[in-house]
């Protein structure tokens, strides 16, 4: 029988970037195939040409031996594949039922047949043992319902063969292993699954074939049951990484930053930081970790300045900080790599001269007469794109320029440099590579060593685990608990991530 | 010193490059409207040579070509400086009316004064009062969040007919649908007084402070702390203010100066050229010409005096191609046609395509990774 898909010599260019390079790739009936590879490695190009979003320059597809044109999705799908993205494609207001036929809608008359689709989803919700409420509105249920939604979507158009981008992103430990779960059964209907992930122990617990994809060429294919997570982390970026990180005990002194009683709304005025406490001492990281939504976002907010507190206390070497402007925020002593690098932390059409005083541009030492010194600003620049190893051409390219690990390593080398007692990493390795990665921690470890507070937000729990010293963990605007980081399970993080106490999680 | 000169030269060379697109795209107009002509069967050639004679023909015909650019650099600087914030200044219109006005009032109420502080006392009630105006709108938008298009536009509305109805009580000149005179100390020098060759022209020195304004629009803009925080409210708002810089100010800042720069070209035109202000019927249409001018102009302040030349030129160019018996819609048309192609972005579009098709295709043929 021929295998489900089978794509022979992809190439595809971008300008400047060859995004894929002669890829083959085989997906048998009934199997869960992971496409292995750092961000930019050419994954997700790869799944948009057989998804239809983009056209091959070179290469052929083959659906179970037929060779096929996909010239747009709607071919695609029907020929039987689907796709799940990362960012879900459901509109919020409506019911699960309704997002489920979007487009496909049964109809009676000139009129919808609501009732039809309540029953059709119902069905398919049974035969999948895929679990979900028709008559739920979107915005209400999880996101790990809302994944169920968006597969159960691909199914009810039919589909054979399952595309996942970054399915576990959003989700908790708990949830991960559900849609383990979930995909076991599917296959075991005899559907075909393609997982994208840069994960690696996703790929030892989930799939039954690797495809590991580095700088848009295929490295190896490999079964599952062959390998290991440091011979995946080696072919992945192309040399022996250290997965873990080095760092000596915490020596930790009196509190830097204080919260107390902290209550905060967000852009919907809804109550989003629910009366948080907490403490973060001078050389000690404390990571929070979560599941995204749970009010990390509004309680760095409120910290930084960018949010105003409703009711509580924010202490910064016991002196008050609570509802100041962002610049005397920053002027305390408080540096910030933002969530976001390209809405927050950047201005993308500044060059990175301009980008690096971002925040500093008040300072005396950028000052000539009554205008800004461009000549000291780019020297300063140049200092940092030297001693944090930023690579670009030089310090007048745009910050839109480069590539988001270089542009994470401008942001981390301006808010370090700054010297500050505190410092607010909320996700800061989000979409590095491995390499950048290393980097960005050992710089956070070097700022605990030297006796300041680092308060770290992640969702990424690995990185939460490895980095802390302390885990504080949040859920629904409250810390639910915090415990010492030698203690932390991720069983443990993960009960209490989802809404269940520390007692339940020993 | 040598790497402040190559500092400069750099920024030449930056400046240079962001005029390049909008200069191939008037010269493709140009050609457009050239076909045009033709195509009323008369000879494009004779029609460009009546366009440039008729604007730049004599001293006194560049002089009066000179005195429609003075305005034009300035309400081009205003709706510029606007841009750099991400705001549209569309009320550049209702504060030049407004400069005008007060500038009148000014140059009447003050008699008396030594000439040189009448003057700049006159020219900074003027814009002032342009900057006061604009501010308003400046303040809905940070405060309330309305839209500055809209209220920008009602505000030309109140400032038109505020000003005719100043025009025809408290300033009137009896009798008459115009206000009265300023007095002689508030007139700006004209060059016809000592140059000969100007004799016949309005010419004024308001060219001269609209050209100083314009350095300092870019200096204030690409040199200083409020121009670095307001270009950053510009680009991205959001990292603005977590870099510590306070949206809602600059934003009423930027717009301030902004109707500062028309306020004071309804000034400059009010002291430099009518020395009233008439009952207006419609708008005067300085302060809408300079969204076209800035535009042209890339918003950057440099760009913005070249491109007033431009629309000053066809301004009063445009009369002599009539004399040759070639409609002045014309005129209008490749003014037209420059704004859509320069607002299309025609040029730098078409080159970035060619400039990725020569890419992909040296990439494909290497073969290479990245």
């Amino acid at each position: 029988m021929p295998a489900v898909i089978e794509m022979k010599g992809i190439g595809k260019s971008f300008p400047g970037i060859r995004a894929n390079d002669n890829i083959n790739l085989t997906v048998e009936q009934g199997e869960i195939h992971v496409l292995l590879g750092e961000n930019g490695a050419g994954k997700s190009t790869l799944m948009n040409i057989l998804y239809g979003l983009y056209q091959p320059d070179e290469g052929e597809i083959f659906i179970k031996g037929k060779p096929i044109r996909i010239n747009n999705p709607n071919i695609a799908i029907s020929h039987g594949i689907g796709m799940v993205h990362q960012h879900f494609m459901l509109v919020q207001p409506f019911t699960v039922a309704e997002n489920i036929i979007l487009g496909q809608e049964p109809r009676k008359g000139m009129t919808l047949d609501l009732e039809k689709a309540i029953k059709d989803v119902e069905e398919i919700s049974k035969k999948y043992e895929l679990k979900v409420e028709p008559r739920a509105v979107v915005q209400d249920i999880s996101v790990g319902m809302q994944q169920r939604v968006e597969i159960l979507k691909t199914l009810y158009r039919g589909a054979e063969i399952l595309i996942l981008d970054e399915p576990t992103a959003v989700l908790t430990p708990q949830e991960i292993e559900e849609l383990g779960v979930i995909l076991k059964s599917l296959v075991n209907q005899g559907k075909s699954i393609i997982l994208i992930t840069h994960k690696l122990k996703e790929v030892m617990s989930m799939s039954d074939k690797v495809t590991i994809v580095r700088r848009g060429k295929v490295i190896d294919t490999l079964n599952t049951k062959d390998t290991n997570i440091d011979e995946l982390a080696e072919k992945m970026v192309g040399r022996k990484v250290n997965l873990t990180v080095e760092k000596s005990d915490a020596k930790v002194s009196a509190p830097i930053l204080e919260v107390k009683g902290l209550k905060v709304l967000d852009n919907r005025r809804l109550e989003a930081v629910k009366g948080v406490d907490l403490k973060v001492h001078g050389g000690e990281i404390l990571g929070i970790a979560g599941v995204d939504g749970n009010g990390q976002n509004e309680l760095i907010q409120a910290i930084t300045g960018l949010a105003r507190t409703e009711s509580g206390e924010i202490l910064l070497d016991g002196k008050d900080i609570t509802n100041l402007p962002p610049k005397d925020v920053i002027e305390s002593g408080v540096g910030h790599i933002p969530e976001d690098r390209h809405k927050r932390g950047l201005v993308l059409d500044y060059s990175l001269a301009e980008n690096s005083i971002l925040g500093n541009h008040h300072a005396k030492r950028f000052r000539q007469g009554i205008g800004l010194s461009y000549q000291k600003i780019r020297e300063y620049s140049k200092k940092l794109i030297k001693e944090y190893d930023v690579r670009t051409p030089n310090e007048k390219v745009l910050a839109k320029s480069l590539s988001g690990g270089n542009q994470q390593k401008l942001i981390v080398a301006r808010e370090i440099d700054r010297d500050p007692s505190l410092c607010i990493a909320a996700q800061p390795t989000r979409g590095l590579d491995v390499g950048a990665i290393e980097f960005v921690h050992k710089k956070l470890v070097e700022l605990r060593d030297q006796g300041k507070a680092v308060l770290l937000v992640s969702l990424e729990l690995d990185e939460v685990m490895a980095l802390s010293d302390r885990i504080a963990v949040m859920y629904d605007g409250r810390i639910v608990g915090i415990l010492d980081a030698k203690d932390a399970t991720e069983k443990k993080l993960g009960i209490m991530m989802a809404g269940g106490n520390a007692q339940d999680a020993k | 010193m040598e790497s402040r000169i190559n500092e400069y030269k750099e920024d030449l060379k930056k400046i240079l490059k962001e005029i390049a697109y909008p200069l191939v795209a008037i010269l493709i107009s140009f050609v457009a409207g050239g076909i045009l002509v033709y195509s009323f069967g008369k000879d494009p050639i004779v029609a460009y040579t009546a366009l440039i004679k008729g604007s730049l023909g004599d001293w006194n015909k560049f002089g009066e070509t000179l005195v429609t650019v003075t305005p034009l650099i300035l309400t081009g600087l205003s709706i510029a400086f606007g841009f750099r914030c991400g705001l549209f200044n569309i009320g550049a219109e209702g504060q030049f009316t407004i400069g005008s006005i007060a500038a009148v009032w000014a140059g009447w109420a003050f008699a008396g004064l030594p000439a040189i502080l009448h003057i700049t006392l006159t020219l900074l009630t003027g814009a002032l009062a342009g900057g006061l105006w604009a501010s308003i709108v400046g303040w809905l938008k940070a405060k309330v969040g309305s839209h500055e298009v809209i209220n920008g536009i009602m505000m030309n509305y109140i400032a038109m007919y505020m000003s005719n109805f100043i025009v025809m009580t408290y300033l009137n000149e009896p009798g008459k649908a115009f206000s009265v005179a300023i007095a002689d100390t508030a007139k700006l020098w004209r060059f016809s007084q000592a140059f000969d060759q100007f004799k016949h022209s309005r010419l004024h020195t308001g060219i001269i402070i609209s050209l100083i304004v314009a350095i300092a629009a870019y200096y204030i803009l690409n040199k200083t702390v409020r121009g670095y925080e307001i270009r950053a409210v510009g680009f991205n708002p959001h990292a603005a203010e977590y870099g510590g810089i306070s949206v809602k100010k600059n934003i009423i800042l930027a717009m301030a100066i902004s109707g500062f720069f028309a306020g004071l070209a309804g000034a400059i035109m009010a002291i430099g050229v009518q020395y009233r202000v008439n009952f207006l019927l419609g708008f005067t249409g300085y302060g809408l010409d300079g969204i076209a001018v800035s535009l042209v102009g890339n918003n950057h302040p440099i760009g913005v005096i070249l491109s007033a030349l431009l629309f000053g030129i066809l301004q009063k160019g445009g009369p002599q191609m009539q004399i040759q018996g070639i409609p002045k819609e014309v005129v209008g048309i490749i003014q037209g046609v420059i704004i859509l192609f320069v607002a299309a972005n025609f040029v730098r579009v078409i080159t970035d395509q060619i400039k990725q098709k020569r890419e992909l295709k040296k990439s494909t043929v290497k073969g290479e990774v990245e």
